[in-house]
Order: C-alpha cells, then sequence, then structure tokens
C-alpha cells in the first residue's frame, strides 16, 4: 500500500514541479512534513547534496532518493516513475496541439503568475534549509540564551563559503565537497 | 526496435552526463540530439527546451518526452524517459544504500554537517537568480511575497498556492504579453 501512496505523492509533486527542479523542494517539504514516517526535513537537506553531486536532473535524484528513503529499492523506483508521469501525459497531450500551446494567452499568462510565486516558495524553503543548517533551535529553547540560537561554526563556514561562490564560478560539487571536509575537520 | 534503441541510449548517455541540471545539460542535448542523430534542429531544441520550462516536471524530462514523442509517439517519449532517468536510478540508489550504513558513523554526520550549510548558499544563488528574472513589477512582486508569507507564516499547502498564483496570473497580466507594472 505504500507504494500507491508514493506513487500518487510523488505524482502530485511531478504535478506541480513548475519552473525548474528547485521547484520541487517546497513540495518535498510539505512531504516531509506530512509523512514524517518517511522522512524528515533534515534528510531533505541532505538529499539536495547529494542530488546536486550527482548527474541527472535534480529532481529526478530527489524523487529516487526520499523513495528510496521510504520504501526501499521499489520505493526508488515508484517515486520516479510518479514523478515523470505527469510530464508524459501532458506532454503527449500538448505535442498534438503544440502550435496552440505555445502561442495561448492563457497558459503564458497562468505562468506570468506561477514563476514569481514558485520563486517565493523556494525563497521559503531557502530559509527553512537555513534554520536546519545554521541554527539551533532545539538548544535555545533549553537554554533561552539567544547566543545558543547559533551555530558558530556553521555560521562561519557559510561566511566563507559566500565569499568563493561569489569570487569562483565552480561546479556546485566543488563547494559541496569543500564543505564536507570543513564538517569533518572542524567536528561540526 | 532499432530507433527505440538508439532513442534509449542517447538520452542515457545524457542522463549520465548531465552535472547541474538545467541549462547546463544543453550542449550535451545538442550533442545527442542534433549532431549525432539529427533527430531535432538547433532551434528546434531551444523551442522545446523553452518549452519545458513551463510544463510540470522536470526540464530534462520534459524535452526528452517531446523529443522522444517527435521521433516515435508514445513509446518514443516512454523510452526517451526511462533512457534519462535510468543513471539517476543507479547512481543515487547505490549511494543511498552505501549512505544507510554509514549514517550513524560521526565522521558521515561531521560531513553533512557542512553539506547542509553548502546547500543553503547553493539556494541562495539560484534563488538570487529567479529572483532577478521573475520578479518585474509589483504583481510579481506581490506574488512572490504572497507566496512567501503563505507558505512561512500559515504554512499553506504549496500546491493550491500554484494554482492560486496561476489564476490570478490569468486574470491580471495583461493579454497581450508585457507585463504589468
Amino acid at each position: 500500500m505504500i507504494l500507491a501512496l508514493l506513487y500518487y505523492e510523488f505524482f502530485k509533486i511531478g504535478l506541480f514541479t513548475i519552473g525548474g527542479g528547485l521547484a520541487a523542494l517546497p513540495l518535498l517539504y510539505n512531504l516531509a512534513e506530512k509523512y514524517p514516517a518517511w522522512f524528515d526535513s533534515t534528510m531533505v537537506t541532505n538529499m539536495i547534496a547529494i542530488s546536486e553531486s550527482t548527474p541527472g536532473p535534480i529532481a529526478i535524484n530527489m524523487a529516487t532518493y526520499a523513495g528510496f528513503q521510504t520504501a526501499g529499492f521499489s520505493g526508488g523506483v515508484i517515486a520516479t516513475i510518479g514523478f515523470v508521469t505527469p510530464s508524459l501525459i501532458i506532454v503527449t497531450l500538448i505535442a498534438r496541439l503544440l502550435q496552440q500551446f505555445r502561442q495561448s494567452s492563457l497558459v503564458e499568462r497562468s505562468f506570468q503568475g506561477i514563476r514569481p510565486a514558485v520563486t517565493g516558495l523556494i525563497a521559503a524553503a531557502g530559509l527553512g534549509v537555513a534554520q536546519i543548517a545554521l541554527l539551533n533551535t532545539e538548544l535555545y529553547t533549553q537554554t533561552g540564551q539567544w547566543l545558543d540560537l547559533l551555530k558558530g561554526k556553521a555560521l562561519l563556514l557559510c561566511l566563507f563559503m559566500v565569499i568563493i561562490t561569489m569570487r569562483f564560478k565552480r561546479h556546485p560539487i566543488f563547494y559541496i565537497a569543500v564543505a564536507a571536509l570543513a564538517g569533518i575537520i572542524f567536528k561540526m | 526496435m532499432k530507433t527505440l534503441w538508439l532513442i534509449f541510449s542517447a538520452f542515457f548517455r545524457i542522463g549520465a552526463f548531465a552535472f547541474g541540471g538545467g541549462y547546463a545539460m544543453m550542449p550535451l542535448l545538442e550533442k545527442e540530439l542534433v549532431n549525432n542523430n539529427g533527430w531535432v534542429t538547433k532551434d528546434e531544441l531551444i523551442d522545446y527546451f523553452a518549452l519545458s520550462q513551463i510544463t510540470p516536471g522536470a526540464i530534462a524530462i520534459n524535452t526528452a518526452n517531446f523529443i522522444g514523442y517527435k521521433i516515435k509517439g508514445v513509446i518514443g517519449s516512454i523510452t526517451a524517459t526511462l533512457g534519462m532517468v535510468m543513471p539517476s536510478l543507479i547512481i543515487i540508489m547505490v549511494i543511498a544504500k552505501l549512505l544507510q550504513q554509514f549514517s550513524d558513523m560521526q565522521i558521515v554526520q561531521h560531513a553533512f554537517a557542512g553539506v547542509r550549510v553548502a546547500v543553503v548558499v547553493l539556494i541562495a544563488q539560484t534563488l538570487y537568480f529567479l529572483i532577478k528574472t521573475s520578479i518585474k513589477g509589483k504583481l510579481s512582486s506581490g506574488l512572490f511575497f504572497g507566496a512567501f508569507l503563505l507558505i512561512s507564516l500559515w504554512d499553506i499547502n504549496p500546491v493550491y498556492i500554484i494554482i492560486l498564483s496561476a489564476v490570478i496570473g490569468y486574470f491580471r497580466f495583461p493579454r497581450q504579453g508585457g507585463q504589468t507594472k
């Protein structure tokens, strides 16, 4: 039964991931909230790093990984198939009407609405990731000291990374590797 | 049959070497689909790619579907998609399996603590680009902040927010292209 549910949920994610793979992020975090037994938001954040470091579209990687976390090998396959199904259906439907679709004012205007909204959703997801990576909310709720809220090493690494990403234009996998090394060396 | 195998292997190669997603994939797409197999012209490829950005799902998958369909109908698009996701399925699950074995190790946890910081920075980078390109006036700013607040403060399901933004876009943006200020 979990496979059917997995398929359904990733079908939905595939249907509403519009404008690029990153648009799947808010939907995945939402899924993590809805099914805490499947995976949590920290796992989603880890998944992003893996997905950026391996070949293939990031959204596909995320679906495969999330499916695997939830239900092993078959979960990974089902989630991926679920994710690509809406795309297959919609492309088949509109391929015949391609010209009308491309010139459709309805489509263009709707999309003009969707794009900034999805950007807003990604911004919110980004803030959530920042909270997970840079803040220590559990410790803060225990001690009430606001300094405990901040993860010092993480914030320093963040500053360092912002600087080097602005200066050098290297592939994401490079920065992920550097950060992983820093995490190990400084026992973050 | 031979065509299907050609489709599968071309998209398999694309899926196996496409690092960085999205636009970074273009040279690969061009090499396999335009140069090696002549299935589309470069202009057609660009068109399909642009179209893939407004159809649901990963851009690369949509492109695979459009072109696969063009070559051999529904079976072509299914084959193209299968080819493209296969490397990902294999690699991701191998890595995921390995990580499951080793995730309890301290060193792995330390590494991921660092990695999550990198993820923040990478998302911030993409976000910067997205904001620059998608927010151009009062309406788009309103949609941006609206969506942001709806999900951050009230945890509204993103699906509803997306549908709402499409409806608003349909009614509020002008009919002949351009954007309201």
